[in-house]
């Protein structure tokens, strides 16, 4: 339904606090968490089906990743002693306390199988350690999206359904970014697959999301982060394009494809960000789906 | 009210809430009109005719309270026949002397009886009054007392000389399209308001007015409460439960500084301060002052009681207990005259106590001009305000009309306490005087004024004791021994209501102002605060809460006189002493106990029965009948029409405010005749009005007012963070129409011009300033809030700058609230091209020193 | 315990603002004139813990109420309408009868609601928020790590991050004063009684007394806002009587805590958890050459 143009609101003020995070470090962190998160995944699969050349970057990716996000989290808190805060309780109310832990289990486990990746060393041990770090992988990967969703941002939170699908396919499409880059054309296949795979989901999710939400997701559509949404979706749709086409003969055409398929994804990150912070700070729509669910429900009363 | 007395408008919005309807007559929509059952809209400056209007509704429609009216007003009394009223001279009264700008009241007196008026000007009658006693009786018992007999009275009210009559032609041209006209209310909101307040007055429901500033600054202020008071007479709603006058006051215990002044012709409890007479003594003083009956008849008890507790031993019968000690007046010695006397040099001296003049007086400049001519100032105050800067940081120091070097005013700054670091009283709007101890001491060298008071007249007191000269006595016998306590040496609060409150010979508290004598046994402070004190308790500390007690609460503080809450309250009682009805029972007459009782404390001599006629030659209270309900006035009835006290007319006219965009519908005459004109000087020029040429260059009307987030010139507000914020900018309030006709952009500067200064603003276009039709044309008003200043947390320029000083005659108050201006886009100019601009605008007007002075 | 604000006695006098600073000793947070009305404190925040609302309106007789933006007036266009024969379309006196434009000014003052279902509470991962005796919603200072979560969580905009030390500030409904017995700073300097503080049941009472009043005697749009414990937070800790829509004083028509939908967030999170892992691996199934 089309909404109505005029509505109540003090002085055209928001009636949400815009989020106080920074965008570079926490639309950062959502998508250095996918991409660790994506990465182990993949990596593990890789290793499993004999891509070590393909496994070994993946390794050390993710535990590169995940380093710096928690880097982006710590410098948004301001002082590094306040992210133990976070480990005072456990509260499954709080996707960021959930996130918290699994991390602090998640990241140790990356860091081992990324350092036997790179030394060689211990083989048995980083198999395991990339084992469970592909078991936490995926809900690295998709939390994030509970975690945005968890707050009052309409965009963010109306999306609450797609949203971990999106952030998933876009997690692997940046894992597999990250493959073709870093894997010769021999080994890469996995990661042409994911490619594939990741884009689908991301893009599919993503039109399904923004198709229901109607007027939460206009912010997605317009300005910087609709540019950036669009961006996301011809990049990563390029790399896929890019992968599969050439991905297996020519290393640069690989390169530029994972390239692409990790500035779609970072772009994705940024622009579900951005258009979450343009939902809140403008009170149309906070106002207008709730006056509508107001409405109905009166109706519905009689 | 909501706006400026917050907290007691909680008490409207509990009558509110029981049914009242709030009515609020305000030429801008305020807080209070936010939340009232009808906003009226009118022009500033215009109120005696709206009220006038009502009056003449009443009067017509017969809606008067009669029994009342007759029983305990003036109406029935007959008036002089050489009394001429404005109907019959255009605008004037009889007895008018345009050399002197002065009314002879003589004429306004009741036929064969002279009365003294209870306040005011009553000095005005002294030649006459003293003239029958040779120099010989001076010390005699004093002449014949004046009229003796009752005045003429006709209770039926058709005699065309008895007052009624007289009110009924003075306002027959008060009609609603006169109103509409003037005010520019339409006819059908009038009406709906004399409905309101007709229908909710007489035996069963009352009806109560609550004024401040808005009715009380213009060049006709007093008459502005006079008119309500006659209003209110007619509809039987004085001396009862519900009804009344309610004057807001000011600054927390203004109350309490006009009944122990700090105005320059009152004595405590409202004892006119001495004129200077050749040979006056205490009893021609007495017998020129005092009323013949009621209770001013003991003024000379209450002078002689406050002359020992002033001067104690030294104060003797043989002396006239040292009436002579006491200064005498020559004039007016407003602050505002004061003024001028420091520009000619002739003051030199100034003390300023809890006053900013140079951002709270009208016409700030000359106020600061006047300082500038000081020998030395004193400010004593919380924070560095404007009045005491203006040397260095001042206006006239940017434009270059004074330069710091030049000045030879040495001022000093004394740190205040603030009175949570002191013992005192307020005397809060009720007469009720509340009591307040000290939390904290004051910090640093801040001390109270108490202590400074004190502590100067001591050491002036060791400088002068060797002194033999005749002009220190006073100083030297007064009674100066209030003991100290603390580190500070802070004199004992106390001690000091003690002293107001009065003792007997043998130094016991007295009780009550009857207990005082005229022969100095008994010494007081303050005869109507007489009582405070009683059995040596500090009456005003008392706290039950109301729930504890009736609805009446008298044992919540304690208000002045004799712990009464309201006044005149025998009129609550019909003549025979019975309540007028149950619902508004107050107090009445208990033919078996033979006294009065009731829920207040009665206003009346307990014992007198309503039968009562007093016999010929009784004086004083023993002179009031049982149906004298007015105890203070001399008839002991109300006066709709006032044959004394008042210098500008026994009835309220409507004149044109000083500075006015439209000429007087009503009279010939344009603005109040005698209203106290300071000199026209060149920083204080009058403006052209209504037909007037010239006056076509201010358009506008501008009024002056308060917010509720911060306090009149701003010392206590503008320098706190947490006030500062919630208004942090000098602004101005216009309607969408002004806006759009001078281009003024919301958020956007204003400069407002007058003849006297030239102001800045930001402009917040607003709805709730609302253009009027008057005298068929728009007329759109602008609204000045007046706290803003160069110094504090939050500065701006003061509205004070484009004030006059034409003032009312009565009481010397500024026109704060009714001038015409012009209002314009854009930022003032600064330094002497905002000087320029005046004189541009002077010169446009075709200003000269005559404009706006004829009487 | 809870504020019942009945905003149709509410007088603007901000007595609530400043009590509450004072109170809590909260710095003063800028000197803008903001041209909203008499309100130039905009909202509440780190700084602002009550927060009282302007709203001018103006309505033909028996018309709807709108708010005026004068912000918006061009007053040159505006300039073309005027010189109109006396009376037609001028605004005149704002009192009912006809050819005159009524006037209403809204005042309120709004504050934290203390959600019996409270979002920001929920999300808090270090537990700094937390729910007291009292049943109110504090932040415990020292725990605060500035994470900034409790922000957007909350439907009402209330609580915020003080740039500074990132830590996060709302109305604690005076813990301390209430642990002595006292009341609320704002509640107990409100004159008017238009803040009322008290136990929820009661004051929920005097409320539906208050709407049914005010309704009798004509007062349009009186209503009751986050009195309802069946409402999308569960009832707020702070409620209010209104004159209009919640928005028109800035309030959200009908907030649901977000946490609400957190189980169906987390179910949706853990399929795509499983179908990423599912889709990857069968992108693996292909052995290497
Ligand atoms: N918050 C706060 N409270 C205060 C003060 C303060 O500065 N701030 N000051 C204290 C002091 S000293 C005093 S004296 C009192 C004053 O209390 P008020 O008299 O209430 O104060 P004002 O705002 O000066 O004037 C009241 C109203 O008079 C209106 N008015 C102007 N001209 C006219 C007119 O011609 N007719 C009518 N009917 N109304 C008119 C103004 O629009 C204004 O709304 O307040 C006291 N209380
Ligand atoms: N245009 C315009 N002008 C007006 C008015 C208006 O309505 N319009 N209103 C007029 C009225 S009603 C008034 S009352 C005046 C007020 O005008 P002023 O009295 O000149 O202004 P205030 O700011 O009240 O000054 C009081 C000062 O006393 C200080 N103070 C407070 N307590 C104490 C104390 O205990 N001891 C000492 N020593 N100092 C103390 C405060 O800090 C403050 O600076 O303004 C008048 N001027
Ligand atoms: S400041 Fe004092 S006098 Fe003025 S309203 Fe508040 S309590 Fe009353
Ligand atoms: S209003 Fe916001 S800050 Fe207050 S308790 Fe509810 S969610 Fe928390
Ligand atoms: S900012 Fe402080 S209070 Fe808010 S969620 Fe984070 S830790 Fe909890
Ligand atoms: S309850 Fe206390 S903290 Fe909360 S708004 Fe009121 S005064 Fe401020
Ligand atoms: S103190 Fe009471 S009346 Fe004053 S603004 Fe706050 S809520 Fe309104
Ligand atoms: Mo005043």
């Amino acid at each position: 339904m089309v909404p109505p143009a005029e509505f109540g609101s003090y002085y055209g003020r928001p009636v949400l606090k815009r989020p106080v995070w920074k965008p570079l470090d926490i639309a950062g962190y959502l998508f250095l968490g996918g991409l660790a998160g994506g990465s182990s995944v993949l990596a593990a699969g890789a290793g499993a089906s004999g891509h070590g050349a393909l496994a070994r970057p993946l390794q050390v990716g993710a535990f590169g990743a995940i380093s710096l996000s928690l880097v982006a989290l710590v410098h948004d808190l301001g002082r590094p002693g306040r992210f133990l805060n976070m480990l005072r309780v456990v509260k499954p109310t709080s996707p960021m306390s959930i996130g918290s832990w699994l991390l602090s289990g998640y990241a140790p486990l990356a860091g081992a199988a990324a350092a036997s990746a790179l030394s060689g060393r211990l083989p048995r041990v980083g198999r395991a350690a990339g084992a469970g770090a592909a078991l936490l992988g995926p809900a690295v990967c998709t939390y994030t999206a509970v975690l945005i969703s968890d707050t009052a941002v309409p965009t963010w939170h109306d999306g609450h359904r797609e949203l971990p699908f999106v952030f998933g396919g876009s997690a692997v499409s940046a894992a597999a970014g990250l493959g073709l880059l870093a894997a010769p054309v021999a080994q890469n296949g996995p990661a042409r697959r994911a490619a594939a795979f990741g884009a689908a989901l991301e893009i599919g999710a993503t039109r399904l999301m923004t198709r229901r939400l109607g007027l939460s997701a206009e912010p997605l559509h317009t300005g910087r982060p609709g540019r950036l949404m669009r961006a996301a979706e011809l990049l990563t749709g390029l790399g896929t394009a890019l992968a599969l086409g050439a991905g297996h003969r020519d290393r640069r055409v690989a390169a530029a494809a994972g390239a692409a398929l990790l500035a779609g994804s970072a772009a994705l990150r940024f622009g579900v960000f951005l258009g979450g912070v343009r939902s809140a700070e403008d009170p149309k729509y906070t106002v207008l789906p709730q006056r509508e669910r107001l409405d109905a429900e009166h109706r519905a009363a009689g | 009210m909501a706006e400026c007395h917050p907290v007691g408008f909680q008490w409207v919005m509990e009558a509110k809430a029981r049914g009242a309807k709030v009515v609020h007559v305000d030429p801008r929509f305020t807080r209070t009109s936010a939340l009232a059952d009808l906003h009226v809209p009118l022009r500033a400056g215009s109120d005696i005719a709206f009220l006038g209007g009502i009056v003449n509704h009443v009067l017509r429609q017969e809606k008067y309270f009669r029994e009342y009216v007759v029983a305990y007003t003036n109406a029935p009394v007959v008036l002089r026949e050489d009394f001429r009223d404005t109907e019959d001279l255009d605008g004037l009264f009889s007895g008018f002397d345009p050399e002197a700008r002065t009314y002879d009241p003589a004429t306004w007196q009741y036929r064969g009886l002279e009365v003294q008026a209870a306040s005011g000007q009553r000095d005005e009658q002294y030649e006459r009054r003293t003239e029958s006693m040779g120099r010989g009786e001076a010390h005699g018992s004093g002449g014949a007392p004046i009229g003796e007999e009752e005045p003429e009275r006709d209770e039926t009210l058709t005699h065309p000389r008895c007052v009624f009559q007289v009110l009924k032609r003075h306002y027959a041209r008060y009609t609603p399209e006169l109103v509409e006209r003037v005010c520019g209310v339409p006819q059908d909101v009038f009406r709906q308001v004399c409905e309101l307040v007709t229908e909710n007055s007489g035996r069963e429901r009352t009806t109560a007015f609550a004024y401040a500033v808005g009715w009380t600054q213009h060049t006709v202020g007093a008459q502005y409460i006079r008119t309500a008071a006659v209003l209110q007479l007619l509809l039987g709603n004085i001396g009862r439960p519900g009804g009344g006058i309610l004057a807001l006051r000011g600054h927390a215990s203004i109350q309490g500084s006009t009944d122990i002044p700090t105005l320059f012709n009152l004595l405590p409890g409202y004892i006119p301060m001495p004129y200077a007479h050749p040979d006056e003594t205490l009893d021609s003083f007495v017998k020129a002052e005092a009323a013949h009956k009621g209770y001013w008849g003991e003024m000379r008890s209450y002078l002689v009681s406050l002359l020992k507790a002033y001067w104690g031993e030294a104060a003797q019968p043989e002396n006239d207990f040292r009436f002579d000690y006491l200064p005498r007046l020559t004039g007016s010695h407003s602050t505002y005259e004061t003024v001028l006397a420091q520009r000619e040099g002739t003051c030199r001296g100034y003390f300023l106590f809890g006053e900013n003049p140079a951002v709270g007086s009208a016409d700030t400049k000359l106020q600061r001009l006047g300082m500038a001519n000081l020998d030395w100032l004193v400010v004593r105050d919380f924070s560095l305000i404007e009045s005491a800067t203006w040397w260095k940081d001042g206006p006239e120091i940017a434009s270059g009309e004074l330069r710091t070097a030049d000045i030879g005013t040495e001022v000093f700054f004394l740190p205040a306490a603030a009175h949570t670091e002191k013992d005192g009283s307020f005397t809060n709007t009720q007469r009720m005087l509340q009591w307040h101890h000290a939390a904290v001491e004051p910090a640093g060298e801040a001390r109270s004024d108490l202590w400074f008071t004190f502590h100067l007249g001591r050491i002036i007191r060791e400088k002068l004791a060797a002194s033999t000269e005749e002009m220190d006595r006073p100083l030297l016998d007064l009674v100066w021994d209030y003991p100290t306590r603390g580190p500070l040496d802070e004199p004992d609060a106390e001690a000091v209501l003690a002293e107001i409150n009065g003792r007997d010979a043998r130094g016991r508290p007295l009780s009550s102002y009857t207990q005082l004598k005229d022969d100095g046994s008994t010494a007081c402070g303050c005869w109507i605060y007489c009582g405070v004190r009683a059995d040596g308790v500090n009456q005003a500390a008392r706290r039950k809460p109301g729930a504890e007690q009736d609805w009446v609460a008298k044992e919540w503080g304690w208000a002045w006189p004799a712990n009464r809450r309201i006044l005149y309250n025998r009129a609550s009682a019909d003549p025979q002493g019975r309540p007028w009805s149950e619902r508004k029972a107050l107090v009445w007459w208990d033919a078996e106990a033979g006294r009065w009782t009731g829920h207040d404390v009665p206003d009346f001599p307990v014992d007198r029965a309503p039968s009562y006629r007093p016999p010929p030659g009784a004086r004083a209270a023993d002179a009031l009948s049982g149906v004298d309900p007015f105890v203070m006035q001399a008839d002991g009835k109300g006066w709709l029409f006032a044959p004394a006290g008042l210098t500008d007319g026994p009835l309220p006219t409507h004149y044109e405010p000083q500075d006015s965009p439209f000429d007087n519908a009503l009279y010939g005459r344009q603005r109040n005749p005698v209203r106290h004109l300071m000199p026209s000087l060149p920083d204080n020029r009058y403006q052209p009005s209504g037909s007037e040429p010239g006056s076509e260059v201010f358009p506008y009307v501008a009024t002056t007012y308060r917010l509720t987030e911060h306090h009149t010139a701003g010392g206590m507000s503008r320098w706190q963070p947490y006030l500062a914020e919630l208004q942090p900018e000098m602004f101005c309030e216009v309607s969408p129409g002004l806006a759009a006709e001078r281009g003024l952009e919301h958020l956007g500067w204003a400069t407002v011009v007058t003849a006297r200064g030239v102001i800045e603003a930001r402009v917040l276009v607003t709805d709730r300033m609302v253009p009027l039709r008057v005298q068929g044309r728009t007329l759109h008003q602008v609204g000045l809030p007046y706290h803003w200043g160069p110094n504090g947390c939050t500065t701006g320029d003061a509205a004070n700058e484009l004030l006059h000083l034409s003032l009312d005659p009565n009481v010397h108050i500024q026109e704060a609230k009714a001038m015409a201006c012009d209002i314009r886009p854009g930022r003032r100019p600064r330094g002497a091209a905002a000087v320029e601009l005046v004189r541009e605008y002077c010169r446009r007007a075709g200003i000269t020193e005559r404009t706006g002075t004829e009487p | 315990m809870g504020f019942f604000t009945d905003t149709s006695v509410c007088i603007g006098c901000k007595a609530c603002e400043v009590a509450c600073k004072e109170w809590n000793a909260i710095p003063e947070d800028g000197l803008e004139l903001t041209g909203m009305s008499y309100d130039n404190t905009g909202g509440l925040g780190a700084d602002t813990w009550r927060h009282v609302a302007f709203i001018e309106q103006s309505r033909p007789p028996g018309g709807v109420w709108t708010v005026a933006d004068h912000g918006r007036v061009d007053v040159f266009a505006e300039a073309q309408r005027l010189g109109r024969p006396a009376g037609d379309g001028e605004r005149i006196a704002p009192v009912a009868p006809e050819g005159r434009t009524e006037l209403r000014w809204l005042m309120s003052s709004d504050v934290c609601k203390h959600c019996t279902r409270a979002g920001c509470l929920d999300v808090c991962p270090t537990g700094a928020l937390f729910r007291t005796e009292f049943g109110t919603v504090v932040v415990q200072q020292d725990v605060c790590n500035g994470c900034g979560y409790c922000v957007p969580a909350c439907p009402y905009g209330v609580i915020d991050q003080r740039p500074d030390d990132g830590r996060v500030w709302k109305c604690t409904m005076c813990y301390d004063r209430l642990g002595s017995g006292l009341e609320p700073a704002c509640a107990k300097a409100c004159p008017t009684d238009s803040i009322r503080f008290g136990p929820l049941e009661e004051l929920r009472e005097q409320a539906a007394e208050r709407v049914r009043v005010l309704q009798e005697a004509g007062v349009e749009g009186a209503r009751l806002y986050g009195h309802d414990p069946q409402d999308g937070v569960g009832g707020d800790g702070a409620f209010f009587l209104l004159l209009d829509e919640p928005e028109v004083y800035g309030l959200p028509p009908r907030p649901v805590v977000t946490t609400r939908d957190l189980p169906a967030m987390w179910r949706r999170a853990a399929l795509a958890a499983v179908t990423v892992a599912a889709g990857v691996a069968a992108c693996c199934l292909r052995r290497a050459r």
